[in-house]
């Protein structure tokens, strides 16, 4: 057990825990934040994504001790009031099934519209891709991120 | 209009436990800040007092109403589609319908099952029943008060009008009063082309708390004092527990307890969804997912294989013993076992005509044989359930698509009575199928039991995609003849699986029987320890691809179009219908096929190659056309175009939605699924291993478009599944030349065609 000092969300946090636990498990059983999810625990479906110091980052494979003093946000932390232009476009399109990966994929693409705010439609694939939505509601999540690429640029 | 014999539940009236003027789910206290009112509810008023209509909705003094769903929600939307279709019939105003996830309680609820397709259809009945009751009362009341007869009354988005006086009320004033009346014995319904509501898109009333990512998974419960636990199961089919050494964990960060169980007693008289792959597992519990996982990987455990293990089956008070095979069994061998069965005679379902004298004298005859592995289900939540058992009551939060169905093994195990067991349904992530085995919640409740805590179970994804209960292995074979002239005159189908077949009585009266003079089908199959369960249009999801496959093909061969090719079946069946019992309706089914011919611009020049294929299962039609091209040798889906038949088409938007996300989903098993098996160990256990279609790799485009009619609505959620393989298979077909009949299409190292 050790003790860190973790910026999430705007807030200083301090959590005495293994070094090697995955911030997933920080985050989900510690700090009570389970907007962010267990989906593969290998980092190949992206329903853990958050960002570290803005960037989309698969928390279950990063642990605890690599954090430092890099800042967390999760899906909680995304705004204020749920109304982040890319949590608007998610609506707007009625993306979710049931909704489980949704978190992820909302992270994934605020973290890629932010390095790319223009992007083509081949361009969204590729960066989407590492999210997995089973129910399989891509088609709605690319027009999404143009929907939200749009209004960011405006 | 529609007269309809009412049968309307109260929820005080039957449950005690819920506090007066409350109906509330009072004893489940954790999901408090979480239960599933909608995001609406953070900014309307809500009302200082409700007042109980019925079981399904309630009205506040301020007009606001909630409304609650019966059925189990996993992403298929009943949750906004339900309460839909009692506001409608209520003629409330959906901007102040508030939306709750109902108790499970068989009392009050007709059939609290996700499954079949059926919610909508199912529920179509009760639900407007419930809305058109609570309008009847409402107008009584009003009518009493008012001194006018209730018959002079109309309604309109919430509002109450009595237009001889000019008197006029939102329904919040007559809630209580309408609350205190005796529910009437029957009620008119309104006319389709009355509907409101139905028919026009409303936002998932859960939306905003999904992309917020506010609490609604049972996996996200928290509660001071619960324990986390996980199972550890044989990690192979063929094996039980042998022996394990709690020591070599017990001094680990967190654990608190380890210790073997079985999840079932052993004379409990299981149900279809009781499938109980592992009898016996070990418990890892502790103060942390982490922790608890870490341990699990640790502990010193022995298996062994079985020579012997038997349970009893009870299918509705028949009982009987069920063996289960020993082995550790192989893919390959599923494969030539499955050649061997399919070789013998089958099990006789239905024969028109003289088929073998026809197929002897045939101009042309082909015969094509098909195959589909395993199917792992892979919801996005991994297997979890929150249970707190304490000597006289069970409280379960579970994902859970059949509570109905595991209620009474749970409380068979705890030694409880069934009104001691409480089932809360939470929202879903995802289930296919899988979330209708419940065993998952036992093994919950017999950890907490034994903790006498409140536990968190929690299946590993490796846990999860290794435990069972996945789509049968088929194998199929088609022969068709063709006379001089090419027309279809005698069709056979032979179909297995292990370990069992995806045809039965049901799908050898479906299309095309009833279309060819001279018809066979049989079934065999083979007995297997891999369990398995319902999958997204169970057995459907395979003959529906394979034989829209087989069409084609026969088409081809007969210098066919193929979509005229299957009108003219479907014509055929409707003038001069051969056989009995055929289950399905030629003019509707035709209808998809006709309406995604015109949406598709099917027969003018398109880059793209195109496939198409139709189906009728569940008892809706889908249609679609498939258009690929090939990009550096890959095939690309570019446009999927999807006609569909299910009535009454409730929330519009959200049905597209569905119908966008069967069609990924069965082109990601088309193309890539597919669980193996080496000596009964399952050759994949996450998404390294077992390819999960990606976006990328989805179509780029879908149209999905519903015919339109009055007709009562049918299922939604598996109906567009089945003939997309299909339609992709005829689609690749077009862009390579090879017909593809083993599926997954696209793995490595297997030659196709």
């Amino acid at each position: 057990m050790a003790q860190f000092n973790l910026k999430i969300n705007g807030t200083d946090l301090e959590v005495n825990v293994d070094p090697q636990i995955p911030m997933l498990w920080v985050l989900r059983d510690h700090l009570n934040l389970t907007g962010t999810k267990y989906g593969c625990g290998i980092a190949q479906c992206g329903a853990c994504t958050v960002h570290l110091n803005g960037t989309a980052t698969r928390s279950c494979m990063l642990p605890v001790s690599a954090v430092g003093n890099n800042e967390i946000t999760t899906i909680e932390g995304l705004s204020e009031s749920g109304d982040h232009p890319v949590q608007k476009a998610w609506l707007e399109h009625d993306v979710p099934q049931c909704g489980y990966c949704q978190a992820g994929q909302i992270m994934s693409a605020v973290s890629f519209l932010k390095s790319n705010p223009s992007p083509t439609d081949e361009e969204i694939e590729g960066a989407m891709s590492g999210n997995i939505c089973r129910c399989g509601t891509y088609v709605r999540i690319k027009a999404a991120v143009k929907t939200a690429s749009k209004a960011l640029n405006s | 209009m529609t007269l309809l014999k009412t049968k309307v539940g109260r929820r005080s009236f039957l449950k005690t436990s819920a506090a007066a003027g409350g109906g509330l789910m009072i004893s489940f206290s954790w999901l408090a800040s979480c239960t599933s009112s909608t995001s609406k509810a953070e900014v309307l008023a809500m009302p200082e007092e409700w007042f109980e209509l019925n079981a399904y909705l309630k009205i506040g003094e301020n007009g606001v109403t909630t409304i609650f769903c019966p059925n189990p929600e996993f992403g298929q939307n009943v949750m906004t589609s339900m309460p839909m279709i009692v506001a409608e019939e209520l003629d409330m105003d959906w901007k102040n319908v508030v939306v709750e996830m109902a108790e499970f309680n068989a009392a009050l609820y007709d059939r609290q099952f996700t499954g079949g397709s059926q919610g909508i259809r199912r529920g179509w009945n009760p639900l407007r029943m419930a809305g058109a009751t609570a309008r009847h009362m409402l107008k009584e009341a009003a009518a009493a008060k008012w001194n006018v007869p209730a018959s002079e009354i109309t309604t309109q988005s919430a509002k109450l009008m009595h237009k001889p006086s000019g008197k006029e009320a939102g329904y919040g004033e007559f809630a209580m009063a309408a609350s205190q009346l005796t529910p009437p014995e029957e009620v008119t319904l309104k006319d389709v082309k009355d509907f409101q509501i139905i028919g026009n898109s409303k936002k998932n009333v859960d939306g905003k708390k999904i992309v917020t990512g506010a609490k609604m998974y049972s996996l996200d419960i928290q509660q001071e004092g619960m324990l986390t636990a996980m199972v550890a199961h044989p990690p192979a089919f063929g094996l039980q527990l042998k022996d394990f050494n709690p020591e070599s964990i017990r001094s680990m960060p967190g654990i608190v307890e380890v210790f073997s169980f079985k999840t079932y007693t052993e004379d409990y008289g299981r149900n279809f969804f009781d499938t109980n792959t592992f009898p016996e597992l070990v418990a890892i519990v502790g103060k942390s997912t982490w922790e608890v996982m870490n341990a699990k990987k640790a502990l010193q455990v022995e298996w062994e294989k079985f020579s012997k293990q038997s349970f009893t089956m009870d299918a509705f008070g028949q009982k009987t013993e069920v063996s289960v095979p020993p082995g550790l069994e192989s893919s390959q061998d599923h494969l030539s076992s499955m050649r061997r069965e399919a070789a013998k005679p089958g099990i006789l379902l239905r024969k028109d005509g003289d088929p073998d004298k026809v197929f002897r004298e045939a101009a042309k005859v082909i015969e094509k044989t098909y195959s589909a592995p395993f199917l792992a289900h892979n919801p996005m939540e991994p297997i979890n359930c929150v249970a707190e058992v304490t000597p006289d009551k069970a409280v379960i939060y579970a994902p859970t698509q059949a509570p109905g169905f595991i209620e009474g093994a749970i409380a068979n195990r705890l030694g409880l009575t069934l009104d001691q067991v409480e089932i809360a349904m939470t929202r879903m992530g995802g289930g296919f199928g899988r979330r209708a085995y419940c065993h998952y919640m036992v093994e919950a409740a017999v950890i907490s039991q034994r903790m006498s805590k409140p536990v968190k179970l929690v299946y590993t994804r490796e846990d999860d995609m290794t435990f069972g209960i996945y789509r049968p292995a088929y194998m199929a074979t088609y022969r068709a003849a063709l006379d001089e002239d090419n027309n279809l005159i005698a069709y056979h189908v032979k179909a297995g699986g292990i370990p069992e077949s995806p045809l039965g009585r049901g799908a050898a009266n479906r299309f095309p029987a009833g279309a060819v003079d001279h018809y066979l089908a049989e079934e065999w199959s083979v007995n297997s320890n891999i369990t398995i369960g319902a999958f997204r249009a169970p057995r459907s999801n395979f003959l529906g691809g394979v034989e829209q496959s087989f069409l084609d093909e026969v088409a081809e061969a007969a210098g066919k179009d193929p979509i005229q090719f299957r009108l003219d079946l479907l014509k055929k069946s409707r003038e001069n219908p051969v056989g009995e019992n055929n289950d399905y309706d030629p003019d509707r089914y035709a209808g998809v096929l006709e309406l995604v011919r015109d949406k598709s611009n099917w027969g003018e020049s398109n880059e793209a190659h195109r496939g198409v294929a139709a189906y009728f299962c569940h008892n809706s039609y889908a249609a679609h056309v498939v258009d690929i091209k090939m990009v550096n040798g890959t095939p690309k889906v570019e446009k999927v175009t999807c006609a569909m038949d299910c009535g009454v088409v409730i929330n519009p938007d959200a049905a597209a939605n569905m119908a966008e996300g069967a069609i990924v989903d069965g082109i990601g098993n088309a193309f890539y699924g597919e669980m193996t098996f080496q000596n009964g160990r399952p050759e994949k256990s996450n998404f390294d291993g077992y390819r999960m279609i990606r976006m990328n790799e989805a179509p780029k485009a879908i149209d999905v478009h519903f015919v339109k009619n009055e007709i009562d609505p049918t299922g939604l959620g598996e109906p567009p599944f089945p003939p997309i393989f299909g339609a992709v298979a005829n689609a690749l077909y077009k862009s390579s030349g090879n017909r593809y009949y083993t599926q997954p299409f696209l793995k490595k190292g297997v030659s196709l065609g």
